[in-house]
């Protein structure tokens, strides 16, 4: 097996590592202060490349799709934290975990009827679809590097939001004591509705960005959420740093295993999963005994 | 809070729901086994009943694990898929005995909850329902690979269809009817012993956990260990109603390991109500019939169970048989 070869599937893996690290972060700033498990993350996530399927369709730029995705996403998360999730707080923290779980089937369900249980071709646009040629050796695919630089740019975003801004200041606070920060007269029930909303959007651009590069059918999102979950677990429950890392580690692993031994791909982050937790239970970043 | 219950209901003077709710709630055993002894006479086809008993045991198991312990899995396919599998492979490969097949199937449900229980009981909450689902999946991906043993993607297909040994003779149970009395023997079986162990001082232990976890270790029991063995016979039970499906279709399907597999049995006994022995069979009864009426009318039936499931969640989170007795309750309140 020769360097190329190599370089070449670390490279794919850094990209899907990348899909993982905007789809855990998007889970993990939710779980964190919400404290509830997005089961329909995976559902918006396909949302998020389905609406880009439709304005790529009507509109034909990739580019406008790059905004309506986590832009219409986004504001479902807002309509679906109001309405749906808002009148579960305060009772056990299992139930928003199973409405949205009801949810994504119905989300699924309306996916198929109005787009079919087929895949959706989904091009990148013409600028990022030739390769990148580095010294002669290495073509990487320029959306794939272009998708790295992108999601590092959304991270270096949020992280500049949650650590350098006041509103940034309230929601780190509202993870550690929602109860303090009530008292000090601050709306706690704005604060989750606006970090649901980020989350959501997150998972929508997820799903825009992951639309070339993987097939767009209705049950894109259920093996990508089981993926996410074990991306959350390995990085520790609400950790952002957390879910960064785990995020790339998972994807480098999963694609050099699809490289040396095809069968084990599917089942060797469940692997890695199950020696991270003997070794660190609360996952790599994870503070021991949260929320149990 | 059962006898509790049973009591405010025998209080009332009255009124022909407070007496059924009060006799299932003192005798659910015995109300249970009468009502399915009927059951297949009046539904319009002997499948149906057969399912809705067979589904009826795993979220019976199922909710050993929920109702009983409080504990929220999200891979109970695995020990419903494993005893599926097991028993046909038993049945193919190694000996076309029935209950061999069954045990078989039981204790490898037993045995799989037992490792995966190993990895996942010391974390609760959220993370343990992560984490079964997690190990679940690893499952469901090592038998899609694993296509030698079990089929892989196909399925694992011709299953025997094996008479069932008695001492002296073998009786046919390719008639649907038999067949269902078969199933309905082990469902009673398992909610003989059920009652026996929940009725122990093993079962108030369990309640202890559920209710409150710290209190019940300062009391000095090994709160994890209870929660463990709780899996354990969870899986057994959920073994046991694998093996059954796989008798009864001929055949494993890979989405019996399949994540969806345990949200359904989430669905159905949320649906019934936890916490109890016939909300299981009426959440099992109430999820079957939907599926078999809407899926006969559109493609798109998950849309109508999903969202009868978010308002069970929004609205009616003790599901139907928890509401039952909530509104007898009241009303038995008023009166007294």
């Amino acid at each position: 097996m020769d360097l190329s070869v190599i370089v070449m599937q670390l490279f794919t893996g850094l990209s899907l590592g990348m899909l993982y690290v905007l789809l855990a972060l998007g889970l993990s700033i939710i779980f964190g202060l919400l404290t509830v498990v997005n089961f329909a993350h995976g559902a918006m996530y396909m949302w998020g490349a389905f609406i880009g399927v439709f304005t790529v369709t009507w509109t034909g730029s990739f580019w406008l799709a790059l905004i309506m995705a986590p832009l219409g996403v986004g504001m479902y998360g807002l309509i679906v934290e109001r309405w749906l999730i808002r009148p579960l707080y305060g009772r056990d923290i299992n139930y928003p975990l199973l409405l949205t779980f009801g949810l994504q089937l119905i989300m699924i369900e309306v996916t198929r009827i109005f787009f079919g249980t087929s895949d959706h071709p989904f091009n990148a646009p013409d600028i990022l679809s030739m390769p990148l040629e580095v010294m002669g050796i290495f073509y990487f695919p320029a959306y794939r590097v272009f998708l790295i630089i992108f999601t590092g740019v959304i991270c270096a975003v949020l992280w500049y939001f949650l650590e350098r801004t006041n509103l940034g200041l309230v929601i780190r606070a509202g993870t550690r004591d929602p109860l303090m920060v009530r008292a000090l007269g601050i709306d706690m029930n704005r604060i989750w509705w606006l970090v649901f909303g980020i989350g959501s959007a997150l998972a929508g651009l997820a799903g825009i960005l992951a639309a070339p590069i993987r097939s767009v059918y209705p049950e894109m999102g259920v093996a990508m959420l089981v993926e996410c979950f074990v991306v959350t677990v390995i990085g520790g429950m609400g950790s952002l740093p957390g879910a960064i890392v785990a995020g790339i580690l998972l994807g480098l692993v999963s694609s050099l295993t699809t490289l040396i031994y095809p069968q084990m791909a599917d089942i060797v982050i469940f692997l890695v999963m199950a020696v991270v937790l003997l070794v660190r239970p609360s996952g790599l970043f994870g503070k021991a005994g949260l929320l149990e | 809070m059962q006898t509790q219950q049973a009591e405010v209901g025998a209080g009332a003077p009255g009124g022909a729901w407070d007496r059924v709710v009060d006799l299932v709630s003192r005798y659910p055993v015995t109300v249970i086994t009468i009502f399915f002894i009927i059951f297949p006479f009046v539904v319009p086809y002997k499948a149906l009943a057969t399912q809705i008993i067979i589904w009826g045991l795993f979220a019976l198991g199922y909710n050993v694990c929920l109702g009983y312990t409080g504990m929220l899995s999200f891979g109970h396919a695995a020990y419903f898929g494993v005893g599926a599998y097991t028993l046909g492979i038993v049945l193919i490969r190694l000996w076309e005995n029935l209950w061999f097949g069954l045990a078989c199937a039981t204790f490898m449900g037993a045995f799989t909850a037992l490792i995966l229980g190993f990895m996942c009981i010391k974390r609760k909450g959220i993370y343990f329902a992560l984490l079964t689902l997690a190990f679940a999946q690893l499952l469901y991906f090592l038998a899609f690979q694993w296509v030698d043993l079990t089929g892989g993607d196909n399925g694992l297909r011709h299953i025997p269809a094996v008479p069932l040994p008695l001492p002296g003779f073998t009786v046919d149970i390719q008639d649907p009817l038999r067949f269902y009395f078969l199933v309905l023997f082990f469902v009673v079986l398992a909610l003989m012993l059920l009652q026996r162990v929940l009725q122990s001082p093993f079962g108030r232990v369990l309640e202890a956990v559920r209710e409150n976890d710290p209190r019940a270790r300062s009391c000095g029991y090994e709160t994890t260990n209870v929660r463990w063995m709780a899996f354990i016979i969870s899986g057994a039970i959920s073994g046991l109603a694998g093996g059954l499906y796989a008798l009864y279709l001929h055949f494993v399907g890979i989405e019996t390991l399949y994540w969806v597999t345990s949200g359904q049995i989430l669905m159905i006994t949320l649906l019934g109500g936890m916490g109890s022995f016939i909300g299981p069979f009426i959440g099992a009864g109430v999820f079957l019939f939907l599926e078999d009426v809407l899926s006969a009318i559109t493609d798109n039936w998950m849309i109508f169970l999903g969202t009868i499931f978010i308002l069970c969640v929004l609205f009616f989170p003790e599901g139907i048989w928890g509401s039952v007795m909530k509104l007898v309750n009241r009303s038995a309140g008023k009166k007294g």
